[in-house]
């Protein structure tokens, strides 16, 4: 019996070239904007393109898109664990 | 071995990706806990980081982002190519996702070694009488740039074994989960990257 009757989700090679694109072009924009001196943004902004190219990755090359629901539920748990573990680490070193 | 023990083999596909996710998230956490103290210390010593950083080059730094987002595509397309039954392409772009992790590392090599020349090292004499915070920012640049290469050379094996899997067709379009395995652990070390890039080139 082979596993053939288990769908496998087969990515695009177009996609995956387009998905690329879009990270060189964000690597490029998060260079640019970080010498441009706009204060507390100049902090954020790197860290939001960041996380839009990691949700990139995660999408598409790593084709969590096309996963069953259970495998997004996790990174659910664990981005709010991140949360979580950031924000009693900040009030323990705010408040010592 | 017989038809009859072919046909009972149990191949839980789903099982063994839950259980690499599983795994890439513990790696996040390794990588998580650093990031949290770094961002402490960056609110503590700001201007000892931002004049750190702008002494990193930037240019090297941008160029290992670029080297790595392409070797996620080429391991994206291995698998890809694998799964349409064409293992000479798999093993090309196995090969070229390869040797851009070992450009990665060399360019790594080179940028340390220039640091390691001026006598930025950990626990070095000239960061012991810097500014207060020169210390930290380097120490977790190398200990965080360190951890991240040993993981770059871990995928750099892993890599290197499927290929020869590839190529003995003990891994193929019929059974391919340890491929995409390996390269679900090459997307999560080249994310760890996509955020080390910010953390530490781009503090202005």
């Amino acid at each position: 019996m082979r596993e053939s009757e288990e769908k496998h989700y087969i990515a695009r090679y177009t996609t995956l070239v387009v998905v690329w694109v879009a990270l060189i072009v964000l690597t490029w924009l998060t260079v640019r904007v970080s010498g441009l001196g706009f204060g507390t943004l100049s902090i954020l902004a790197p860290f939001l393109i960041a996380s839009v190219k990691a949700f990139l990755v995660v999408d598409y090359f790593m084709h969590l898109k096309y996963e069953r629901p259970f495998f997004k539920w996790i990174l659910l748990v664990v981005l709010g664990m991140v949360v979580v573990v950031a924000w009693l680490v900040y009030e323990d070193v705010a408040y010592r | 071995m017989s038809e009859g023990m072919e046909r009972t083999a149990h191949r839980d596909y789903t099982g063994a990706k839950i259980g690499m996710w599983l795994f890439l998230f513990t790696e996040f956490f390794l990588f998580f806990a650093p990031v949290l103290l770094y961002t402490i210390y960056r609110f503590r010593y700001h201007e000892a980081f931002v004049a750190s950083s702008h002494e990193l080059d930037l240019a090297t730094g941008s160029i290992n982002t670029a080297i790595l987002l392409t070797s996620s595509l080429t391991m994206a397309v291995a698998v890809s190519a694998l799964q349409r039954e064409r293992a000479r392409l798999c093993l090309w772009m196995l090969g070229l996702t390869f040797a851009l992790g070992a450009v990665f590392l060399a360019n790594k090599y080179f940028e340390w070694a220039a640091k390691f020349s001026h006598g930025i090292y950990p626990g070095s004499d000239a960061l012991a009488g810097g500014p207060p915070g020169q210390g930290i920012f380097y120490g977790l640049y190398f200990f965080l740039t360190g951890l991240h290469g040993l993981h770059v050379l871990a995928g750099m094996t892993l890599i290197g074994v499927m290929a020869v899997m590839v190529h003995k067709k003990r891994v193929s379009a019929a059974d391919h989960v340890r491929l995409e395995n390996t390269g679900l652990y090459w997307h999560l070390v080249d994310i760890v990257w996509i955020y080390l890039f910010p953390i530490f080139y781009l503090v202005r």
